[in-house]
């Protein structure tokens, strides 16, 4: 995994969120979930592109579901991105790397 | 730049990654236009990349995952040579005859992408949705396209599955996994489901059928709460209340980039004659696409492997 990713779980998840200076897009993800390994290449590649711009977090639902529950996350891959610790766009389901930018233009 | 191909596959299913198997290690260098990204069956992988165990493909006595068996094959045609392209095809250009224009990416671009002096169309088939108020607004919020990526979600809860065939059931039987409580909603009284997924179904005390109805509505605020009725017998409206709905009610074909190029027969799949030929000399077709009667991973492979040899066949004969 890129080293620009970085992974969150329900204890670390608050802090960090409400402190990073740019958005974040956390994934919502796990292991068994066949569309979540598609896109995680593509996140990588996110990771990389907008360095400094977007900071790219992976949460894990299996092990951390009080974020999960917290959030009404009912399917995944399900993608929020964070600004200022608020969510501000929910993307279900993956999607191409072209349509992810694009849903996100707001906030890049 | 056009890109001159002797062989471009579009879709990488069973049958898709067969013919790519197959022309690869005829060395013909096959392009394979995979498709993007999705949580419906329309992915690179296809419809399996949606399932569990896989229990009836010849080969594995202890079953595959799907998304392992698609991963293999992916590798196999790799291994000999396939290119992949992790795209979807916009556009063809089929009627000036071959080679055949293919477009990856903006459809309006004015040359294509690739030039295929023969295409293998396995673009497969898709989910049918239920099409009725509510589904799309609570999609992701209890409705699901995909009962292994979000059944997770519904442990002790009450979900519903809408269908009555093989999908359907494999679908109701891995949510008993999660759920307290499965309903099978099928607008008949008997099931097209093979005999072995009936049987175990029947004998699961989490799963329940609900015969003689269609769901017309499904209701929620924000999440799912329930689904409404309709008895197709008596045209009673009821309600049911639960958490999830999973639907699984068939499949139609993916042939919207093909509509008006090549035939279709009266149910909608592509029409083939003499093994995979279309009514487009050069062109042929293979997997769901053009298959509505048996729809099996197997069957997708094989026909596949049939393309592949037909298209092999068809240029060596054109002495390319």
């Amino acid at each position: 995994m890129s080293e620009k990713i970085v992974t969150l779980g329900d204890t670390t998840f608050d802090e960090h969120v409400k402190a990073s200076d740019v958005p974040v897009l956390v994934d919502f993800w796990a292991e068994w979930c066949g569309p979540c390994k598609m896109i995680a290449p593509i996140l990588e590649e996110i990771a990389d592109e907008q360095d400094g711009k977007l900071q790219i977090a992976k949460l894990n639902i299996d092990d951390n579901l009080d974020v999960t529950r917290r959030y009404d996350v009912l399917s995944i891959p399900t993608l929020i991105l964070f600004k200022d610790g608020e969510p501000k766009v929910r993307l279900i389901g993956a999607k191409p790397k072209g349509q992810l930018l694009q849903e996100l233009s707001a906030y890049l | 730049m056009t890109e001159h191909r002797k062989v471009v596959i579009a879709g990488s299913g069973p049958a898709g990654l067969t013919a790519a198997v197959y022309t690869a290690r005829a060395q013909l260098s096959p392009l394979v236009v995979e498709g993007q990204p999705s949580s419906t069956s329309d992915q690179p992988g296809g419809q399996l990349m949606l399932t569990t165990e896989v229990e009836n493909f010849p080969g594995f006595p202890d079953g595959i995952l799907g998304p392992e068996l698609m991963a293999a094959m992916r590798s196999q045609a790799a291994r000999f040579g396939a290119e992949m392209v992790t795209d979807k095809v916009t556009r063809l250009e089929l009627g000036g005859g071959s080679p055949f224009g293919v477009w990856v990416g903006a459809p309006e671009a004015p040359e294509p992408t690739y030039e295929a002096e023969t295409l293998i169309v396995a673009t497969g088939a898709r989910a049918l949705m239920l099409d009725v108020p509510g589904e799309d607004r609570l999609l992701g919020h209890g409705v699901s396209t995909c009962a292994t990526c979000d059944g997770f979600f519904f442990r002790s809860q009450h979900v519903v599955v809408v269908g009555g065939g093989d999908s359907a059931l494999e679908e109701a039987l891995f949510l008993t996994r999660f759920a307290a409580k499965v309903t099978v909603v099928h607008r008949r009284h008997q099931l097209r489901a093979s005999r072995i997924l009936q049987d175990r179904a029947f004998a699961n005390p989490t799963i329940e059928f609900h015969w003689n109805a269609v769901v017309t509505e499904v209701v929620g605020d924000g999440k799912v709460t329930g689904v409404r009725l309709r008895d197709t017998v008596g045209g009673e409206p009821s309600e049911l209340p639960v958490d999830g709905v999973f639907v699984a009610i068939g499949h139609e074909p993916n042939t919207a980039v093909l509509r008006g190029q090549l035939d279709l027969d009266t149910t909608g799949y592509v029409a083939t004659s003499e093994g995979s030929r279309t009514n487009v000399d050069g062109v042929f077709v293979c997997g769901d696409v053009q298959d509505h009667v048996y729809r099996q991973a197997i069957t997708a492979a094989g026909s596949g492997c049939m393309a592949a040899i037909d298209a092999e066949r068809w240029l060596e004969a054109r002495g390319s």
